[in-house]
């Protein structure tokens, strides 16, 4: 007789986790946490993979900056067409009350840690199309949370690219590992 | 005894690297033969047409440069400010329309590389797309040196343009025509001689005359297909009437002729560009207009020719400082309709190749 399939929570707590927390625990311990993390956040930084997402106009300077003269490639950003392997995601032009939904699924969708980046007025917060208009989101970040807003009509692509470098230096400050340490604490403690 | 087979619905799109913005369509599929194609469209809708209502004739220049086809601003706003200067009887001095040809068919050249580099992402060529873009951007530059913007100019007004040309300009555009079509030889042998390219463009979604005409298909779409028809032949405005220029036509209507008649579009814009730098007149650039103009009561339709085809806005005018209602007719919207003709009966891996070549932009289809 076929039963039903249980729902078997997976560990939240990985053994890697652990082993941070040893680490951390240590006496200088913290020193070694502290440079390991600022060399996996170089190597972080240096790879951002943003979605080839585009919406509206934004996305054609978008393009541009992927392409000739601009050549974001040489930052190490590699536009990737699937968002299961992509860190960043563009918000390139506004999103209307019908794409929200799809844009929180792709956001969704990404893998942790995973970063949004506002291109535009009309992705920041409507832009023109904020007064007497029904169909255009007021802004992305209603959606998703978003890391850094480019300001422009459509942005231009050197904008753009000031943008992904301000995320860069963002990666790099970020305490990663400490983060995962704090969650698994918390796991724990919830568990 | 026959195996039984049933039909697949696959979703593609809104997010597709290769759907050009935020189109769904949900093909019908029998194992891998394209049944039927619907196209769910509205995900960029923006609602222009009201918010026109709301803005000014001079606030609305900028309005329809975002809201509409986002790859060719000029075209907008060519086909907007021709509206209101036919219902208000506005004079547009010689220079102004000059310049506003040459602008015109600029952005026909930038749309169109635009719409090369994408087709050659679809197809596996991701060299075209760093040639086309690197063309593009030398086109840009001429944009921003005279209009300030890149992508988005807001720079023809009611009655003429918003500022003369710099110093200089002429001549580097005559240099990038130079440039340009020393350029397009290398497409040639990039794409038009590729074996591959051929072997996935030649004979695929093949749209016949009276299916494009039924359709309402305009512009290189309906050219492709051997309807030898351009509103800048058939209505002229601006100066059109005064170059010489051809409209290259083929009769095959499968994706390839539809690449060959916007290659062969972009020598034309080179060639008319030329004529109108030759002849520019000196003079005014703008007639006198009031900021808050006032047309009169009445309605205009205008169309014109944009990168995608037959662009046309309708205006109602209640006499207001404002319009009363507005319609666009965007020639995208038009073409994506007969797709669903051209893509029944071929493979999946061609959906990608026939909607390239069609030249979608969902701000146009949308609004």
């Amino acid at each position: 007789m076929p039963t039903e399939p249980q729902y078997v929570p997976r560990s939240q707590v990985l053994p890697l986790d652990k082993a941070l927390e040893v680490i951390d625990a240590l006496p200088g311990g913290g020193v070694i946490l502290t440079k390991v993390e600022e060399v996996l956040n170089w190597g972080r930084a240096a790879s951002v993979w943003p979605l080839t997402f585009g919406l509206a106009c934004c996305a054609i300077e978008m393009m541009q900056a992927y392409a000739t003269r601009f050549d974001m490639d040489r930052m190490g950003i590699i536009p990737r067409a699937t968002p299961r392997q992509a860190d960043c995601i563009i918000v390139a032009g506004r999103a209307t009350i019908k794409i929200a939904p799809i844009v929180r699924r792709l956001w969704e969708q990404m893998p942790e840690p995973k970063y949004v980046i506002s291109m535009g007025s009309c992705a920041t917060c409507g832009g023109p199309f904020y007064y007497d208009n029904y169909s255009i989101l007021k802004g992305i970040d209603q959606v998703i949370p978003v890391d850094v807003y480019v300001p422009g009509w459509p942005p231009r692509p050197e904008a753009l690219i000031e943008g992904l470098l301000n995320l860069q230096d963002k990666i790099k400050k970020e305490p990663f590992l400490r983060r995962r340490i704090a969650r698994a604490a918390a796991a724990a403690t919830q568990a | 005894m026959a195996l039984r087979t049933e039909e697949l619905m696959l979703n593609m799109g809104p997010q597709h690297p290769s759907t050009h913005g935020v189109l769904r369509m949900v093909v019908t599929l029998d194992g891998e033969n394209v049944v039927d194609v619907q196209p769910d469209i509205g995900y960029l809708h923006s609602s222009v047409e009201k918010m026109m209502e709301n803005r000014t004739y001079l606030q609305n220049i900028a309005l329809v440069d975002r809201g509409m086809d986002y790859l060719s601003a000029m075209a907008n706003e060519e086909v907007w400010v021709l509206a209101c200067e036919r219902l208000g009887k506005i004079e547009v001095p010689e220079r102004a329309r000059y310049i506003r040809t040459i602008m015109l068919e600029l952005q026909r050249i930038s749309s169109h590389l635009i719409w090369l580099g994408t087709f050659g992402i679809d197809l596996g060529a991701f060299t075209a797309f760093l040639w086309a873009m690197r063309e593009r951007e030398r086109i840009m530059d001429l944009f921003e040196s005279a209009t300030g913007g890149r992508l988005h100019h807001v720079y023809f007004r009611i009655g003429g343009v918003f500022e003369d040309l710099p110093e200089g300009w002429t001549d580097r555009c005559e240099e990038f025509c130079d440039y340009f079509l020393d350029r397009l030889p290398e497409y040639d042998e990039l794409l038009t001689g590729n074996p591959i390219f051929l072997a996935r463009t030649q004979g695929v979604g093949v749209l016949p005359l009276d299916t494009a005409i039924a359709m309402g298909a305009s512009g290189p779409v309906a050219r492709a297909s051997g309807l030898a028809y351009d509103v800048r032949k058939a209505h002229p405005y601006e100066v059109y009437e005064r170059v010489e220029f051809d409209i290259p036509v083929r009769s095959e209507g499968d994706c390839y002729a539809r690449y060959l008649v916007r290659l062969e579009e972009m020598r034309q814009s080179v060639r008319i560009i030329r004529q109108c730098l030759e002849r520019l007149p000196a003079g005014e650039i703008r007639s006198k207009v009031a900021v808050t103009l006032r047309l009169p009561k009445g309605e205009v339709y205008a169309r014109t020719e944009s990168p995608r085809g037959d662009l046309g806005i309708y205006l109602v005018s209640d006499g207001a400082d404002r319009p009363y209602r507005v319609k666009i007719r965007a020639p995208a919207f038009s073409n994506l309709y007969a797709l669903t003709e051209m893509m029944r009966g071929w493979k999946v891996a061609d959906v990608i190749a026939i909607l390239g070549s069609i030249d979608i932009v969902l701000s146009d289809v949308d609004r």
